[in-house]
């Protein structure tokens, strides 16, 4: 395993009594792509300012670049690109404009300013509209402007907080990937969303996020194992000659944990892998038809809400025992 | 806990592009407009009433500030005009970042809060400040022209001791709209209320200052019976009158530019007329600085009080919207 760019442990962030960020541990890869999951209010926010140095952190440390946010949040800043949520720009000056006073602020020279920003415009396709004002911009238009400060500025570490919130399907696909060719030139991507099937693309391991806390975390294959069991769900319907008990010989195929009959031909089976095979020479052995054979990718989706209806029950249970 | 790096990186930026700002404004425009006009009219009035006394007058261009008497002068229009200009210019300087929402990506660069904030305030002043020059350059040059007469060098120096006064009194009101940007996220509200404190502050409390002195410190009677002022009273109404910032202003314009009366209260003259000092000749230039010191220095302290009193309520301040 390659180095790890961002360290945390024990991140902490706490507004009086109600403690907002919970003694977080995690370690972000060089070059991977990360998603910071969970539903609105869970401190994902909190935690990236934490990360920049622009709120304080109530206990615990964090490394960030190889510096303390805390202690060294310029040279943090300057190697690490935020963009907000709903992103803000200077609605009177143009978009050449608004990144010059970014590159001012990193302080770059003027020839490497002219050529980084005319550069950065053109990757987020936004070169023929550089000297027109933001305010005509639309939200896509200045969600890539904020990305192409990130480009400008050659952050070794992006993040993005919820960026495509906002955007209709065309502009989220063409985000996406621009984000992604940031991750094929090495930079390592930060990103938080509760849309989950973008996240899935995107990301190398995922956080699961909730109350402060990282439920989970992994690659997606490796959470659905954890939080959906054996993981794989594989739907057959199918006939069997007479006197040959289907369920049963589905059931003896390795691997498979339980078989559910759902309707007069269809079998719900949950097991380890991916039996689909197994399951149709089953069929094929009872003499049976085979009309249907279908498996489920474990997704994000369903992984986010099982597990969240998990948290939501025994969250009840505790309840219902105090 | 130590942070590293200097505070004041990138203030060079911010300062520029809030200069720019300024000037492309609007804003600016209709503020400066305002100024020129609302100063123009005393002006011309001190220039028609100076024609008939030309020859008896030794500080002329002193009295094209302030003609003193009845009429409206420059200075007391000025006195009002500023604080409004400093609070147009202020009221929205860091709220107007958060409701962009461009307040955390311009924290996200490498700089501190220390820069954004002070750029601000600087080219607040730096505006300000050469409003009130051009101001001051058109007062003196319109008394040469239409008067014919050339300022002696005392006269242009205490002009441009107020000048000086007149940017200190700006400042401390640019700190206070300043204040209300960092504690209100609404622009309007701290508009309101800015020009709340600025109306209580240059009209309410210059007729209610004296009627506080005298339930805090009745007038004794025998004072009364002789048809002075109780001086401890007298006292006390100076001292709350100096809280607002408006007569500091008056005050230390009216001693610089009246050197023949520097009529400092009740009490002063008193006291002077007392020692033997004769009211009414004109001070060394020397003497009228020694008098406007104190009041100098308040509005230039009030000016740093308010500022640092921005800073750390910005420091503490969340940056996410």
């Amino acid at each position: 395993m390659s180095e790890p760019v961002i360290t945390a442990r024990g991140f902490t962030k706490r507004y009086g009594e109600a403690v907002v960020v919970d003694s977080l541990d995690f370690d972000i890869i060089k070059g991977e792509t990360f998603g910071l999951l969970g539903p609105n209010g869970a401190g994902k926010t909190t935690t990236i300012l934490m990360m920049l140095g622009l709120t304080d952190v109530s206990a615990g440390t964090v490394r960030v670049a190889g510096y303390d946010p805390v202690r060294q949040p310029l040279e943090v800043k300057r190697r690490v690109g935020y963009l907000p949520d709903l992103v803000g720009f200077y609605d009177h000056m143009t978009a050449v404009e608004n990144l010059t006073y970014t590159a001012r602020l990193m302080g770059f020279a003027r020839d490497v300013r002219e050529a980084r920003i005319a550069d950065a415009l053109a990757r987020v396709r936004l070169l023929d509209v550089a000297h027109k004002t933001v305010a005509t911009f639309s939200r896509g238009m200045r969600q890539r402007l904020g990305l192409a400060e990130l480009i400008m500025k050659h952050a070794e570490i992006a993040i993005l907080d919820e960026p495509t919130s906002g955007l209709d399907p065309q502009s989220t696909h063409e985000f996406l990937d621009m984000i992604g060719e940031l991750k094929h030139e090495g930079v390592t991507v930060l990103i938080t969303s509760h849309l989950l099937d973008q996240v899935q693309r995107l990301c190398d391991r995922v956080a699961l996020f909730r109350g402060g806390r990282i439920l989970m975390m992994g690659t997606v294959p490796e959470l659905a194992r954890q939080v959906l069991g054996a993981g794989f769900v594989v739907d057959v319907e199918a006939t069997a000659a007479p006197g040959k008990e289907l369920a049963a010989r589905l059931g003896a195929i390795p691997g498979v944990t339980t078989v559910k009959q759902t309707g007069d031909v269809t079998y719900r089976l949950t097991a380890d892998h991916d039996v689909r095979a197994e399951a149709a020479r089953a069929v094929v052995a009872a003499d049976g038809a085979l009309t249907r054979l279908s498996v489920d990718n474990p997704s994000l989706e369903s992984i986010y809400t099982r597990l969240f209806e998990k948290q939501a029950a025994t969250n009840g249970e505790i309840r219902d025992a105090a | 806990m130590r942070r590293e790096g200097s505070p004041w990186q990138g203030l060079g930026s911010v300062l520029l592009k809030e200069l720019a700002d300024h000037f492309d404004s609007a804003r600016m425009m209709l503020l400066a407009l305002l100024m020129v006009l609302a100063a123009g009219v005393p002006l011309y009035s001190a220039i028609e009433q100076l024609r008939t006394t030309t020859s008896e007058d030794p500080f002329l261009l002193l009295k094209l500030f302030n003609p003193g008497g009845q009429t409206l002068s420059v200075v007391a229009i000025l006195g009002f005009v500023i604080p409004v200009v400093a609070i147009g210019l202020g009221f929205d300087a860091v709220n107007g970042e958060h409701n962009r929402r461009t307040l955390s990506r311009i924290l996200a660069q490498p700089i501190y809060r220390d820069a954004l904030l002070a750029g601000k305030f600087l080219a607040g002043i730096i505006v300000l400040a050469i409003n009130l020059m051009c101001l001051w350059l058109l007062v003196v040059g319109f008394g040469v022209l239409l008067l014919g007469v050339p300022p002696s060098g005392d006269e242009f120096i205490r002009s441009l001791v107020f000048l000086i006064i007149s940017i200190a009194y700006a400042g401390a009101w640019l700190g206070m709209a300043m204040l209300f940007s960092v504690l209100f996220r609404s622009p309007a509200t701290a508009a309101l209320l800015a020009l709340g404190v600025w109306l209580f502050m240059t009209l309410l409390w210059p007729m209610i200052s004296p009627f506080i002195a005298q339930l805090v410190s009745p007038p004794d009677i025998r004072y009364q019976l002789l048809g002075v002022l109780d001086p401890q009273t007298a006292a006390w109404q100076q001292g709350l009158s100096r809280v607002s910032p408006y007569l500091l202003f008056e005050e230390a314009a009216r001693s610089i530019l009246t050197p023949t009366t520097p009529s400092l209260g009740p009490l002063l003259d008193q006291v002077r007329a007392l020692r033997g000092e004769v009211v009414g000749a004109a001070l060394p230039l020397r003497e009228s600085l020694l008098i406007a010191w104190p009041q100098v220095v308040g509005l230039i302290a009030g000016a740093i009080v308010l500022f640092v009193a921005t800073y750390v309520v910005f420091q503490r301040q969340e940056v996410r919207a």
